[in-house]
């Protein structure tokens, strides 16, 4: 289990696959997963490096289709 | 051994908007827009008297994804219908959602007269420099050297003028209580955005008039641009043209 600060959560189905979450990342950690393909047709935004998450939410805030769930401890 | 972590949840999506998924292009700001307007009603607890009206665009079945009563108006006419709304149901919270050719092209009239005779609606301005829904073509705030598809080669000023600045315009009316300009193309002006759209929905809760966010987004599929490169076109292009900024406030919201 991930003991980083941030925890971030997709909702895999409903992700376009834009890739705004990745450029607001401040840490560089998300990606658009290549081994997965979702019900729209779409690799969906996924995190790479669990953790190094700061639970800062700049990705959830930049996501048009509100796929993401941040926690923080 | 494994250590718990406990956390808090920081960021869900709001009660604001339903659960339908929009129709939205991949990267399409309106999605990050609605958010913006559903989490400040819920924030000011306005949900339950909320009256919002859809335009023609892109948005249009706006009415399907807010979380509130929401009626849908002929194209530029959103204003006009959310006077009625608001006169007949002065009580309730009224608000317009339109894009920029629904908004400064064929409902310029309806706009203006609205914040002339200082209606207390409040107006979210979607403003990406094109028409979306129809296809590219070019609209009022298309920049000059733009590509649209009834500008192949690019906006000419010499036959078609410069872009139309509506918030610059609509400052200059004395009803217009609240104008200010925003953008969504980055977090820190989402966030600002934000604080933008509450003061002017505080605007119209205190009765003061007229209010209007012009929010700079981006149309990745017309401008033909990957999301994260139409993010970059709107602040090498977009933002230089249209300043970000409030043009007035109240003092009350300030």
């Amino acid at each position: 289990m991930s003991t980083a600060r941030g925890k971030v959560t997709f909702k895999e189905d409903i992700c376009k696959g834009c890739g705004l979450c990745n450029a607001a990342c401040p840490v560089g950690i998300l990606g658009l997963n290549p081994d997965s393909i979702n019900i729209k047709g779409y690799h969906p935004a996924y995190v790479v490096e669990p953790d190094k998450c700061t639970g800062c939410t700049n990705c959830a805030v930049t996501c048009p289709d509100l796929v993401i769930t941040v926690e923080r401890r | 051994m494994a250590v718990a972590v406990e956390r808090k949840v920081v960021f869900e999506k709001t009660k604001g908007l339903t659960d339908v998924e929009t129709h939205y292009c991949p990267g399409c700001t309106h999605g990050i827009i609605h958010r913006l307007v559903a989490e400040v009603m819920e924030e000011l607890g306005v949900l339950d008297k909320a009256v919002g009206v859809a335009p023609v665009g892109c948005a249009v079945l706006a009415y399907k994804y807010f979380n509130c009563d929401m009626q849908q108006a002929a194209h530029g006419r959103a204003p006009a219908v959310a006077t009625g709304v608001k006169r007949v149901h002065p009580d309730n919270f009224v608000f317009t959602y339109q894009g920029d050719g629904d908004l400064a092209s064929i409902g310029t009239a309806e706009i203006v007269h609205a914040a002339h005779r200082g209606e207390k609606i409040s107006t979210i301005f979607v403003n990406n420099a094109i028409y979306g829904m129809t296809g590219g073509q070019m609209a009022p705030t298309t920049l000059i050297g733009q590509k649209a598809t009834t500008a192949p080669y690019g906006r000419d000023e010499a036959t078609t003028g410069k872009p139309l600045k509506m918030s610059e315009m609509l400052a200059t009316i004395d009803g217009a209580k609240f104008v200010e300009r925003v953008s969504v193309d980055s977090p820190a002006n989402i966030r600002k955005a934000k604080r933008a759209i509450k003061k002017c929905f505080q605007v119209q809760l205190d009765g003061l008039g007229f209010g209007i966010v012009e929010v700079l987004s981006t149309c990745p599929t017309n401008w033909g641009l990957a999301p994260t490169e139409a993010t970059k076109w709107l602040q090498d292009n977009m933002i230089p043209y249209y300043p970000l900024g409030n043009f007035k406030s109240p003092e009350e919201v300030k």
